[in-house]
């Protein structure tokens, strides 16, 4: 049942406060990273911040559209607009125009627009409209099959345009299954399968072996409570391991530690197995698959390292592990961007005062690297208000998430929360060197009118759902 | 219903956390270390590539070729620049006022706050005597680079040149930047990647003087430059000298090998060209005027011209004439000057007759040759021509022919031997007979084979059966191997035995009596037995083109040899003593008939010596 309530009342100004406050400081910091000289004018619209007034004006009109739209809008035409959105993946990959080696552009006149932006509402949309769907069970098969569809569809169209970060964001709608409910030991195996990969990137294959042993161990030991079985079980390792090596020693096989280490979890998990048999003891058949699991998955790392990524994302990558040096690629970026931020100090040099963050130190100085600007200028003050104003920011959609009385809009808020949560920690990581470079913006900040628009259409959905939530009686 | 609502609290708390993390990271980069402030607003930081020192080539006894020469390129950073007296600066550079200011302006093109090269090359004296100026033209500093310097004017072919990098590698390999330098052909090409070492770089904190304050963060920052390995190649440069003089006034090539490593003793390819004139600034201007110049001195013949093998060929053909038992060292043919069959006629010269296997390559037969030809690609152990065709090119191709040799130099071609589908496309798929490709019999018609290629097969003769993949490079110092390939053995598909009655032949070709109707007396040597055969390659735009090849000593060889002398008429006459001259030189090192010298010093062949003065 549906009642009719005053919409613009009902809006969450504070939120809409916030967005406003965001998107200024992000023109200003505009200003000042590109700040040219010659049109010191902060209207002038030959220039980026020119321009982004008028990316913020548009922004503005649309927001409005987006609220005069019936509410039922959203939820019903949810599974139309992703349709919508997959075409124009699909024909951006056609007729596209490649920009620093992505296609993801269309241009329309002097205008281009990035869909891959958008593509993300849709999704969000989609997966709101799927999970909300009655009798839908989140933990099923069929349901996995389904989600994976709706939410990698667009991912790997957007990674054939050839421009990674914008696909990687897919990942972060795992929050919005862990909220409605996805099994932990999904999440828990995605979480270990990162971990593996890193590990088997830093370290030698023999010590991830003895690790995921010794995590094996302390896992059946906390299910089973034996001491006495965690015993036997090492003790069995031990002896094999001790005969293996014996054996390679006499016969001088020459075998590294690692093969023998190898070889004799073989020969113990022959015993394991009987013994788990005759004494019915748990869990020793799964801890096996894992380990055996964590035993494929380094050896595939390499395979999927060498095959699957570019020579700059193996780059970027071994970069960020401290694998690699490369002083004049990515980590001269990353080192601009550090010292444009940490030169800030605590209060910073002043408005328009930046020496390091002027175009050509920091690269993509008003897109990418924002935050360099606001660090440099305005110091740890700041940043960490900057930082204050997003957690605050991502802590109030949650709860406009969370006093949603449709589930539609529920999981459609922590599709909002997910997407711009992962933008921020991505971007504002790789600019003080905790993330890997990915270029993805910053939301509200960045320059550009696509990402812009598409992150006000994402929230402002959220926030009209929010305005008439008061309509649905429960 | 809604089971699962307080997992809202675990994601709160992620966020938080994860925003925790950063406010403590971005107190710690901006409040606690002090390594990143550049609290002046004057004060910048600049990156000097360190430019590492590119590795010499030795000779094969460690006699150095190639080495580096200190020069300074003057870089300028735009945003830095100030008013500055151009007057004195034009004068110390010896440039001229539009220079700078044009100079200036592309900087400022390129980039406002990123370094560009502002003169290229500075020498040393110049350097300096702008250093002590240097504070006076803030903007501006100096980057150390080197140049190649070279230690005699010979092996130009062999060791390649290096040059600036343009935009394709660019943006292929992101080690390259604009302005560096990468070996463009020879060794300096195919070894850039050890030649080169690795760049590396200081971070400096530069105060408003163009003053250099100290190094930035304690050099944490810096990346220390590696320097290139160094390269022994396999030339013996006395050898290689003696090559390019004799080869003077003359177009062709030589390429020696030694046949038990595969290694190049010696590649000429004349006309050739001073490395020098490849170096520094005077770089473009000369490499224009050598690209124009008719005789093409950059194109390098020992590894990329395609003449027809000749009459060395003949040696190929009675191999697989022995190996495919139609013909035995015993068969005799009778020849009457000429080879007849049907309307078709193969011209021979006057010498005794019938002769048997090893005569015939001592007096160079035609018609024994178009005898054996014929009986094998008419044998009947074959269904029909086109598989005893496919047969004789797998043998031709097992001794290099017909593909790349997989050599150390990537601008080798690979020659042409025809397939069947070259005749099917003339005469139809069933319109050819073993006559219509009888001039093959003697090594004309559709055989191109590169010197270096001919050479090659010379190495695998001497062997009896098989060679090396030649190389240009005996070793790489530091921990560096060579391709596994230049250690296999490249077995023919000719059993080693049958080479022995060939190379009887051979040597009597060289070392027959006197009027017994050996072809190559001119390349006799008292007191080495030489064995060679003589070859004329089918010109049809002039003379023919004279060539031997030859190896020495008959047992145990020690060299392989291909000589080319275009238009120079029959192999005896100019190649044979060439490569005579060669073989004495590297076994002897010196001349025992001084006059032979001087009848080669002094020939000029279809050469116009007064065009190329320029060159000098």
């Amino acid at each position: 049942m549906q009642r009719r309530v005053n919409i613009w009342s009902n809006i969450d100004w504070l939120t809409v406060t916030m967005y406003l406050v965001l998107v200024m400081l992000g023109w200003i910091n505009i200003y000042a990273a590109v700040y040219n000289e010659d049109h010191q004018s902060i209207f002038d619209l030959s220039q980026r911040y020119g321009k982004q007034l008028i990316w913020i004006g548009a922004a503005i009109v649309i927001a409005f559209i987006v609220f005069v739209i019936d509410i039922n809008f959203y939820s019903y035409f949810a599974y139309l607009v992703y349709g919508i959105m997959i075409f124009l993946l699909i024909a951006v990959l056609i007729f596209g125009l490649e920009v620093h080696g992505a296609k993801s552009w269309f241009v329309i006149g002097n205008i281009r627009i990035q869909p891959a932006e958008f593509a993300k509402i849709a999704t969000a949309l989609a997966l709101a409209r799927y999970l909300s769907s009655y009798n839908v069970q989140i933990n099923t098969f069929k349901s996995y099959v389904r989600i994976a569809a709706i939410i990698f569809t667009p991912a790997l169209l957007i990674l054939l345009q050839n421009d990674t970060g914008s696909a990687l964001v897919y990942f972060v709608f795992l929050i919005v299954l862990y909220r409605e409910g996805i099994s932990e030991s999904i999440l828990l195996l995605g979480f270990f399968v990162v971990v593996l990969f890193i590990l088997a990137l830093v370290l030698e294959k023999i010590t991830i072996i003895l690790l995921s042993i010794g995590v094996v161990f302390i896992i059946f030991g906390f299910l089973n409570k034996k001491l006495k079985h965690v015993g036997v079980g090492l003790g069995i390792l031990l002896l094999s391991s001790a005969t293996l090596y014996a054996l390679n020693k006499l016969l001088s096989l020459g075998l590294s530690y690692y093969y023998i280490i190898l070889a004799a979890l073989g020969v113990s998990a022959i015993f394991y197995i009987i013994f788990s048999i005759r004494y019915k003891i748990r869990n020793v058949i799964l801890l096996l698959i894992f380990l055996l699991g964590s035993i494929f998955i380094t050896y595939s790392v390499d395979y999927v390292f060498n095959n699957f990524l570019e020579d700059h994302q193996q780059k970027r990558i071994n970069v960020l592990l401290g694998l690699e040096s490369d002083p004049y690629g990515v980590e001269y970026n990353v080192n601009q961007s550090k010292i444009a931020i940490g030169s800030g100090g605590l209060t910073g040099k002043g408005f328009l005062r930046g020496t390091q963050t002027k175009f050509d130190f920091v690269p993509e100085q008003s897109t990418d690297f924002i935050f360099c600007t606001i660090g440099e200028e305005w110091g740890f003050m700041g940043t960490f208000f900057v930082i204050l104003v997003f957690i605050f920011f991502l802590y109030r959609l949650i709860g406009i998430a969370e006093r949603q009385r449709s589930t539609f809009s529920r999981i459609y808020g922590y599709g909002v929360v997910s997407v711009l949560f992962f933008h921020i920690v991505i971007n504002i990581g790789m600019t003080i060197g905790l993330m890997p470079v990915i270029g993805i913006p910053l939301p509200f900040f960045s320059y550009g009118g696509s990402s812009l628009w598409a992150f006000t259409i994402l929230l402002f959905i959220l926030l009209r759902l929010d305005a008439s939530r008061l309509e649905l009686l429960r | 219903m809604d089971s699962f609502a307080n997992r809202r609290h675990i994601i709160r708390f992620i966020i938080i956390l994860i925003g925790l993390i950063y406010i403590i990271r971005l107190f710690i980069l901006q409040v606690v270390d002090n390594t990143y402030k550049v609290t002046a607003s004057s004060n910048v930081l600049r990156y000097v590539t360190q430019f590492p020192a590119r590795g010499l080539i030795y000779d094969r006894e460690g006699k150095l070729l190639v080495y580096n020469e200190a020069a300074y390129d003057l870089m300028v950073v735009p945003q830095q620049l100030e008013p500055f007296d151009t007057t004195e600066f034009c004068e110390i550079l010896n440039i001229t006022k539009q220079y700078v200011d044009e100079s200036i302006e592309r900087a400022r093109d390129y980039s406002y706050y990123n370094s560009s090269i502002f003169l290229k090359q500075v020498s040393s004296k110049t350097y300096a005597k702008l250093q002590e100026k240097l504070y006076k033209y803030p903007g501006f500093y100096v980057q150390a680079r080197t140049l190649r310097k070279y230690t005699s004017e010979n092996a130009a072919h062999v060791l390649g040149y290096v040059g600036e990098v343009n935009e394709g590698i660019i943006e292929k390999d992101d080690y390259y930047k604009m302005g560096d330098y990468i070996g463009i052909s020879g060794i300096e090409q195919s070894y850039e990647e050890y030649l080169r070492g690795e760049k590396g770089v200081n971070v400096y904190l530069v105060d408003v003087h163009n003053r250099i304050k100290g190094t930035y963060a304690n050099g944490r920052l810096d990346k220390k430059a590696n320097v290139g390995a160094n390269i022994i190649s396999t030339i013996d440069s006395e050898l290689q000298a003696y090559g390019e003089k004799l080869m003077k006034n003359k177009i062709g090539s030589i390429v020696a090998l030694e046949p038990s490593t595969g290694e190049v003793l010696a590649l000429v390819s004349a006309p050739t060209y001073n490395p020098e004139l490849l170096v520094g600034r005077i770089r473009t201007k000369n490499y224009v005027d050598l690209m124009s110049d008719t005789l093409k001195p950059l194109f390098n013949r020992a590894l990329m011209a395609q003449y027809p093998p000749g009459s060395t060929f003949k040696i190929i053909n009675g191999l697989i004439g022995l190996q495919e038992k139609v013909l035995w060292p015993s068969t005799k043919y009778e020849c009457a000057g000429a080879y007849y069959a049907g309307r078709m006629r193969v011209g021979c010269h006057i010498h005794r007759s019938p002769l048997n296997l090893i005569e015939s390559i001592q007096m160079s037969c035609n018609t024994y040759y178009c005898n054996v030809f014929r009986n094998i690609l008419d044998n009947k152990k074959y269904p029909s021509i086109r598989e005893s065709f496919d047969q004789w090119r797998e043998y031709v191709m097992s001794f290099g022919f017909g593909k790349y040799l997989g050599t150390d130099f990537s601008n080798e071609l690979k020659g042409l031997v025809p397939t069947k589908q070259t005749y099917d496309r003339v005469y139809g798929e069933n319109g050819w007979r073993s006559l219509t490709l009888v001039s093959m019999a003697i090594g004309q018609g559709e055989l191109g084979t590169t010197p270096m290629q001919m050479a090659n097969m010379t190495a695998a003769i001497a062997n009896r059966g098989y060679y090396y993949t030649p190389h240009i490079v005996k070793e790489i110092e530091g921990d560096y191997e060579l391709d596994e390939s230049f250690y296999t053995k490249n077995y023919t598909k000719i059993d080693s035995n049958y080479f022995n009655i060939v190379i009887e032949g051979m040597d009597l070709a060289v070392n027959g009596e006197a009027g017994s109707g050996s072809t190559a007396r001119s390349a006799h040597l008292e007191d080495i037995t030489v064995c060679g055969k003589t070859g004329t390659a089918e010109n049809p735009h002039g003379e023919d083109h004279s060539i031997f090849i030859a190896f020495a000593p008959k047992e145990n060889p020690q060299i392989a040899i291909a000589v080319y002398i275009e238009n120079g008429g029959f192999g005896s006459t100019w190649a044979a003593p060439t490569a005579r001259l060669m073989i004495e030189k590297y076994m002897n090192d010196s001349i025992s008939i001084p006059w032979w010298e001087e009848y080669i010093l002094n020939a000029e062949i279809n050469y116009n010596a007064e065009t190329r003065k320029h060159l000098e």
